[in-house]
């Protein structure tokens, strides 16, 4: 212990653990991926419905039906769930089949990138047509 | 990454994929993870869909038709399966996690469960969305035989609209 301690320099043994995925830090996303498997399969239904009842409808149509506040709200939790559960999940898959180290992180990077604006721009597409 | 440790092409290696013949927990497992990201990449598309509303009537017209095209019904078709496969087998994922279906009998069925319910789905689905689609083609056509003879005509809408007029779904 007294060797590691000197390692690691000025840093407390807790500092130098904290993020490296030791200490059931990496349980976190097995969790998160978790709860939002568990969203996803109820707003599932929904969605089901929900393009079942859009196929075929105009665009003033389609924009009606996205307009009523549930339709609206449960778009908008769908994204959020959909974008966090996609993310962690490609994320796994990187960190399992990408061992170089760059590579790896320009992978997660445009994933990040792309979940974030992708999601946004899927938010504010719902709340323009709602509001 | 010229950093590589000189013993480390010489570590002993486990055994991966190609050693083991397929089996359906193995294969299921896989698909798993394949569909998950088919459907990740899909969320660029479910992305162009809400854009393409909000931008207005053109844009979303110019998704739709995309929809209907060759390429956008191959696509969509590959993504309601992986959604359905996805879907199931997410579910037997959790019942896992959950501490059920360990027994190596429960396991199987419910892998077979799940490509069974993948396969009904999805054709269910697309049997459907054909009936709808075939539906709308006959209520556009008959709609343009009434606006044909004169717009708004109670009597043409009701001489020739009437046997398909309670299928309209806006009336």
């Amino acid at each position: 212990m007294s060797m590691k301690w000197e390692s690691g320099g000025m840093k407390n043994p807790l500092a130098r653990a904290r993020g490296l995925g030791s200490a059931h830090h990496g349980v976190g996303n097995w969790i998160r991926l978790r709860v939002t498997a568990v969203a996803n399969v109820i707003l599932s239904v929904w969605f089901i419905w929900f393009v079942k009842n859009s196929i075929g409808l105009d665009h003033a149509e389609f924009t009606g039906m996205l307009a009523n506040p549930l339709n609206a709200i449960a778009m908008i939790l769908l994204v959020i769930s959909v974008f966090y559960h996609a993310t962690l999940g490609c994320r796994e898959i990187v960190e399992d089949y990408f061992h170089v180290e760059w590579m790896k992180i320009s992978k997660l990077v445009g994933i990040y990138l792309f979940s974030l604006a992708a999601g946004i721009a899927c938010i504010f597409s719902v709340l323009k047509i709602a509001l | 990454m010229s950093a590589v440790a000189p013993d480390k092409a010489k570590r002993p290696l486990s055994p991966h994929l190609q050693v083991y013949k397929p089996q359906l927990t193995s294969v299921t497992s896989i698909l798993h993870r394949a569909t998950g990201y088919g459907l990740s990449v899909g969320l660029a598309f479910f992305t162009w869909w809400l854009v393409a509303a909000a931008s207005g009537p053109e844009a979303y017209e110019t998704f739709t038709s995309f929809c209907g095209s060759l390429l956008g019904i191959g696509l969509l078709f590959g993504w309601s399966l992986a959604f359905y496969y996805h879907l199931a087998n997410g579910i037997r994922h959790l019942i896992w996690d959950s501490g059920y279906l360990f027994k190596i009998q429960n396991a199987y069925a419910a892998g077979y469960f799940v490509l069974f319910f993948t396969v009904v789905a999805t054709a269910l689905t697309w049997f459907c969305i054909t009936s709808h689609l075939n539906e709308n083609a006959l209520l556009r056509q008959v709609s343009n035989e009434c606006s044909h003879i004169k717009p708004n005509c109670v009597k043409c809408i009701e001489d020739k609209c009437l046997n398909t007029a309670n299928l309209h779904p806006s009336g």
